[in-house]
């Protein structure tokens, strides 16, 4: 055997590599924590800017009732929650990164304690990777995530759908229904 | 407005239901003048494909004339289009790789998360194919609504072109010459092809013009088969002949080059890998019967390709995997990318290069769709290709 594939033997002891910590297998983060990813053929600017204007960024979110504008830094976001009931906190923005990333973090009386990050990655040609990292504070514990999952408001489905929406927003131009017609769309909008 | 209606397993019904409306700025409405019944829906009305609910429209092959555009819709009203039955953006990554039934944005969402969860990554959309491909309303009715008009519809100029020359580039016509090119034929290759339904007979007559010297078509359907031989095939009935036996011999034992598998996921006959198959689709242990794939790993020479058209949903025991690997085969696969073929295809149709009428068997008015449902699938012999003229008249149609 030769030094050099010794060395290479000797630096694959240690145990780093690329996988995100939300695909790890024995991480026990203290909060929940999810991680979804959209490539989008648009630059960074563009969809930063977009998700920069809370009142443009509902448009996608659907379990979204609304997010209102307090100022520049901070928003109201109230959402729907398992059995007709309604959550709601106030986001402060904590790191603004103009065309790279968005961080945020709940204050304090939040119905859901949560803090997050969306980044904008470029991808060449593909577009843009947005990424969004959100832990939060499941309500009454595990068994509210099972509720919530029940009720298809489990965060990550949520979160997968909603970057899928801002994907289809700036590539399709719209946002695709398999519906006939207005009735039955707002048919499966209630599902 | 009328519209064939799935309730469940053999029950399609000719519905009466409330009419499409634009929803979006790209849609267009359709007034459909020819819709077909595919080999594909015969997977529906069997209850093979799940998430299917009751009262959803079915048909995937259709045309017509446009009468209502949304505010981004390129199409004007009063055209003729053709409508490819798969729902492509036009504008993601897949769409910009001519890989359109991949497309990211025709399936909503919310549809997305059945496929992504039991084939890895979320199907494209389709019309009239349940609510994993989008839950989209198909156009076996009197009208339809169809997404990114100013992207998938082929607008026909000639009027004196008729429906039934075009109506097929919808599906099974790209789909027999994708089946065709992924088999990458050479010039002088022996090709066999599986199935002499529509998609098969598209995929013989596409083989030879690629350059294929032999095309051997299999089927069990005497008229079928004869169709085949129409195009210069020939052809082996596997209910008198064993068909890995027959291959070898009429190949000097080398195999065919290519073979490409049109019938999927329902295969018929009395071999004891489909009984096993079938018993296993009946108790749910398994989803699909696939003899025809297996024989045809084993029938290809080695170094060859196998194409597969046809349809699969789900699992499968005992794929010969092994014979794959040693024979160093190649296997193309996918829904079809049919806007990536319709141009193309519609100047082979206008010149004279493709048959695409003769297959045509049986036209019915659309109340009748319940009954062709029927026929086509118990009837297959007699019944090669059924079209559905919605507001046509009974009279008229057996002019």
């Amino acid at each position: 055997m030769t030094e050099s594939t010794n060395r290479a033997g000797a630096d694959s002891v240690t145990s780093h590599d690329d996988a995100p910590v939300t695909s790890s297998k024995t991480a026990k983060p203290e909060r929940a924590l999810l991680a979804e990813a959209v490539t989008v053929m648009a630059p960074a600017s563009e969809i930063y800017a977009f998700w920069r204007d809370v009142t443009r960024l509902q448009t996608v979110m659907d379990n979204v009732l609304s997010i209102e504008a307090i100022d520049d830094k901070r928003s109201r976001w109230t959402v729907k929650a398992p059995g007709g009931r309604t959550v709601s906190w106030e986001a402060i923005i904590t790191e603004d990164r103009p065309g790279e990333s968005i961080s945020w973090q709940s204050a304090e009386g939040a119905d859901i304690d949560n803090s997050g990050r969306v980044e904008f990655r470029s991808a060449g040609a593909r577009g843009t990777i947005v990424r969004a990292t959100i832990a939060y504070n499941p309500p009454a514990g595990a068994i509210g995530q099972i509720i919530a999952k029940l009720f298809q408001r489990e965060p990550r489905i949520q979160a997968r759908r909603d970057l899928h929406r801002l994907k289809q927003v700036f590539e399709a131009g719209e946002v695709a229904t398999g519906a006939r017609n207005r009735r039955l769309h707002q048919e499966r909008s209630k599902d | 407005m009328k519209a064939i209606a799935w309730h469940g397993k053999h029950d399609v019904r000719c519905d009466t239901v409330d009419d499409p409306e634009i929803l979006n700025p790209r849609d267009a409405i359709i007034r459909i003048t020819s819709t077909a019944i595919c080999g594909s829906d015969l997977h529906l009305y069997d209850g093979y494909i799940p998430t299917m609910k009751k009262g959803d429209i079915l048909g995937h092959e259709f045309m017509g004339e446009v009468v209502e555009t949304g505010s981004a819709s390129t199409l004007r009203t009063g055209q003729r289009v053709v409508i490819p039955f798969t729902i492509s953006c036009g504008r993601c990554y897949h769409c910009s790789k001519h890989q359109y039934s991949g497309c990211e944005n025709g399936n909503p969402a919310d549809n997305q998360d059945i496929s992504r969860e039991g084939m890895g990554m979320p199907m494209g959309a389709a019309f009239g194919y349940s609510h994993m491909t989008g839950g989209y309303s198909g156009g076996q009715a009197e009208y339809v609504r169809v997404p990114f008009s100013d992207f998938g519809p082929l607008v026909i100029p000639d009027d004196s072109i008729e429906d039934e020359k075009v109506l097929f580039l919808t599906d099974i016509l790209p789909t027999g010459w994708m089946a065709a090119e992924n088999a990458e034929i050479e010039q002088g290759d022996t090709v066999a092809v599986w199935g002499c339904g529509p998609v098969g007979l598209f995929a013989v007559q596409s083989a030879f013009l690629m350059g294929a010297e032999r095309v051997i078509a299999i089927d069990h359907f005497p008229r079928r088969l004869e169709l085949a031989r129409g195009f210069g095939a020939e052809t082996i009935n596997f209910e008198e002949s064993k068909v890995y036996e027959a291959l070898w011999d009429m190949t000097g034992g080398i195999g065919p080059d290519a073979t490409i598998d049109c019938v999927g996921l329902e295969a018929h006959g009395a071999f004891a890998d489909n009984i096993i198959d079938q018993i296993k689709v009946s108790t749910f242990l398994g989803t699909d019967r696939a003899h025809v794939i297996r024989q045809a790993i084993m029938a290809t020479r080695k170094g060859g390709r196998v194409s597969m058209p046809g349809v699969y949903g789900g699992f499968v025991d005992k794929f010969p995997l092994g014979a794959f690997m040693e024979k160093g085969l190649t296997l193309r696969t996918g829904q079809t990318h049919v806007q990536k073929y319709l141009r193309p295809l519609y100047t082979a149709i206008a010149e004279g290069a493709i048959d695409s009428t003769f297959l045509i068997s049986h036209r019915m008015g659309l109340e009748d769709g319940p009954t062709g449902y029927q026929k086509f699938h118990d009837d297959q012999d007699n019944y090669t290709k059924i079209v559905l003229k919605p507001g046509a008249s009974a009279a008229s149609l057996q002019a």
